[in-house]
């Protein structure tokens, strides 16, 4: 029996090797529920300002969506009527491990969706393994636009809009609110984020402040290193006014405690792209006056404002977990909205639970409505979403004895991203044609 | 003339701290011939015991200052009680194995060690900066430097003369270069070997404990603090030569300068610059610049 059971296993491998089709990948889901894998860094650097929060973001919202429990429009108890159970694997240890964890997720765990993803190397490498599958991948987090610049994908979306954004709000924001920057420099974390976050924040900060000076000498230190005294002796020595940054994880922890002892922040202007974690973690050790981004409408940024969703979600999250939720819980939970939205539209539309391909086919293009802003999947053909990105200014509340942010602003997306169908480069190349703010 | 100033004194400041690191597992390797990748494991349980331990006493009321003494109590303690436990309970038993079945169990205790730190302290960052705010900045050529860095200058030539007293001037140290030439020979003269191999291990532990612990003020103290390191510290000690404490100064001078000029020069070649280094000091001298080619001295 057990033979016969492996020669017949075999055949089945042996004709998906020759088909290209996994034995145990489905496009179809089952029928009362669906199994979804939520990844995010459960250990490592990045597991407490990231990793973490993201995963209690998207726990807190699929447990009450299952409920029923989420104020409108998400009201409806499941996903197109089925439960989510959710597994959360962790994303550290490199690409090449995280390919062979995704296949594990699917092929052995039998997943129908994964959702997640924090790093864009993540990202990158996971793409083409999901179309592979053919599983459904809503990424989270990650910024890098080669995603769907470089390529297209029918499996793969993403519901956090791409670092151009953040970097041509940030070049918006100084020029709205710092009238005092000349030149700038930027340490950048030396992977495909942060080279390509310095990159976008030099063009954008070329075409909206003319004659402001850039750096010939920006910083790009290894991921995760965690020293970065030759790093801030260096910015020190230079002239520049204002230093970018697209530092997160505990890299903008170590780097903002090493830098205030020597009289950083009271130097220059910083300009925190991804860095509100570290608002939170650090307390009063976070120097007042940074300008702070959330890559969009999360965290911090929002803390304070009023909306039943937004409201409901901090409320919950701290009763929950006991601490405010930050940037990457919003950022997972935007993923869990997403793909709740996409299967009520599919399940509406056909009547009855949907398949992986309906749920595509309902994704595709999709407007939702965020827990703080509205989100629209509107480039990568359908499957890359744009939203507004925010900044402010840090500053510490006496009062309710908790850090807080001055001077929001907030860019509606259709100012800091292209539009359909032109690439990043070329379009910021351009003048961001289009862009009205 | 300031920014050559600034190269020297950054390169010096991360030579110190590679040098603290990679010194304990250049002793180890030196005396028990063994390559322990379980010495990122002590590092990061250094750094978290150290940070742990100041935060308790910050909200306790305690001064500052009081950080310095935490920061030696959790070394010791760390080196202690995980390089004996490591040592008695593990180590002893694969001594006579080949040295690749030893190299693959440190590997596993390193695995092991990173996945207790997060049973014991959770995924949360931990902060100890007390000890680097109570020392505040200094202006030296032209830019501010905080006081806590530089002072990795005078631990690391501390402990690059306590290791050279040790071994030069005491009979600890004779009966130590004695086991490193020939255990055998050492065993026949009545040299209770075991002892030697505990305390060396336990001293090398410790060391790796120190690294964390002294430089756990300047950073958000998280899971796989000690991944990094101990590439860098292998780095350090193959480029001086395995098991040469001289070496292992020299090869941390050697990539904390490099490395200063890269960032202050070349920035994206910043890691480069230290592996091309490693590598070329292997082609040209396989066994690396210190270490004799065949007798191993430390």
């Amino acid at each position: 029996m057990r033979k016969k059971t492996l020669k017949n296993g075999l055949k089945m491998l042996a004709l998906s090797v020759f088909t290209g089709v996994s034995v145990l990948a489905s496009p179809s889901l089952a029928a009362d529920s669906i199994k979804v894998a939520v990844v995010s860094f459960l250990t490592g650097p990045a597991a407490g300002p990231f990793g973490v929060p993201g995963r209690n973001g998207a726990e807190l919202v699929i447990d009450a969506i299952n409920e029923g429990a989420m104020p409108a429009p998400y009201g409806s108890a499941g996903f197109g009527g089925l439960k989510l159970e959710a597994i959360f694997a962790d994303e550290s240890g490199g690409n090449a491990k995280q390919v062979a964890e995704y296949r594990n997720l699917v092929e052995k765990q039998g997943v129908d969706a994964v959702l997640g993803y924090i790093s864009s190397g993540s990202c990158l490498s996971i793409a083409p393994v999901a179309e592979e599958l053919k599983t459904l991948t809503v990424m989270s987090v990650c910024g890098t636009p080669r995603l769907f610049e470089d390529s297209d994908w029918k499996y793969t979306f993403r519901t956090q809009a791409h670092a151009v954004g953040d970097s041509v709000a940030a070049a918006l924001y100084i020029r709205d609110q710092l009238d005092d920057v000349k030149s700038y420099n930027g340490i950048n974390q030396n992977y495909a984020w942060g080279q390509d976050s310095w990159k976008f924040f030099d063009i954008a900060m070329q075409k909206l402040i003319p004659g402001t000076t850039a750096s010939d000498n920006p910083q790009f230190p290894q991921i995760f290193s965690g020293q970065y005294g030759t790093e801030i002796s260096t910015l020190l020595l230079e002239d520049s006014d204002l230093i970018h940054s697209s530092f997160w994880d505990g890299d903008i922890e170590a780097f903002v405690l090493q830098a205030s002892v020597r009289g950083f922040f009271q130097k220059k202007r910083f300009i925190s792209v991804a860095g509100a974690s570290a608002v939170d973690n650090l307390g009063k050790r976070f120097p007042e006056g940074t300008v702070i981004g959330t890559r969009g409408e999360f965290g911090i940024l929002v803390r304070d404002r009023e909306g039943e969703l937004n409201e409901w979600f901090i409320n919950a999250y701290r009763e929950r977990y006991g601490v405010y939720p930050l940037e990457s819980s919003y950022q997972y939970a935007q993923s869990v909205l997403a793909l709740k939205a996409a299967m009520d539209k599919a399940s509406a539309d056909n009547g009855a639970a949907p398949d992986t391909d309906q749920i595509i086919s309902a994704m595709t293009g999709l407007d939702f409505t965020s827990l703080a802003g509205d989100v629209s999947f509107a480039l990568g053909k359908g499957h890359q979403a744009i939203h507004a990105v925010g900044y402010g200014i840090t500053a510490w509340d006496d009062e309710k004895d908790k850090p807080t942010v001055t001077n929001v602003k907030i860019y509606p997306a259709h100012c800091i991203l292209p539009p359909a169908g032109q690439l990043s480069e070329d379009w910021l190349a351009a003048g961001m044609p289009g862009s009205d703010c | 003339m300031q920014t050559t100033f600034t190269i020297l004194l950054d390169g010096l400041s991360y030579a110190s701290y590679l040098f603290i690191v990679s010194v304990g597992l250049t002793i180890i390797f030196g005396v028990m011939k063994i390559l322990n990748v379980a010495h990122g494991g002590f590092y990061a349980w250094g750094a978290y015991s150290a940070a742990y331990a100041i935060g308790l006493a910050a909200d306790l009321g305690f001064p500052d200052w009081f950080g310095f003494v935490l920061i030696g109590l959790s070394s010791m303690g760390v080196g202690l009680v995980l390089g004996l436990l490591i040592e008695r309970l593990i180590l002893r038993r694969l001594y006579d194995h080949e040295e690749v079945i030893i190299i693959l169990a440190t590997f596993g205790l390193f695995l092991v060690l990173e996945d207790l730190i997060l049973l014991v302290f959770g995924v949360n960052p931990y902060f100890a900066y007390q000890p680097m705010v109570f020392l505040g900045s200094v202006e030296l050529g032209g830019i501010l430097r905080d006081v806590y860095s530089l002072t990795l200058l005078g631990l690391a030539a501390l402990v690059a003369f306590a290791c050279w007293y040790a071994l030069d001037r005491t009979k600890w140290g004779k009966i130590l270069t004695t086991v490193i030439y020939d255990r055998e020979i050492s065993l026949a003269i009545g040299i209770n070997v075991n002892a030697v191999f505990v305390w060396t291990f336990v001293a090398g532990a410790t060391l790796g404990a120190l690294g964390g612990a002294y430089i756990s003020p300047t950073l958000s103290v998280a899971p796989g603090i000690g991944i990094d390191i101990i590439v860098l510290s292998f780095a350090v000690v193959v480029i001086g030569g395995m098991g040469s404490i001289p070496g292992a100064l020299i090869g941390a001078l050697m990539v904390g300068i490099l490395r200063a000029v890269a960032v202050h020069k070349f920035p994206e070649f910043e890691l480069f610059v230290i592996f091309v280094v490693m590598a070329a000091v292997l082609m040209v001298r396989p066994e690396g610049l210190f270490a004799p080619v065949k007798a191993r001295r430390i």
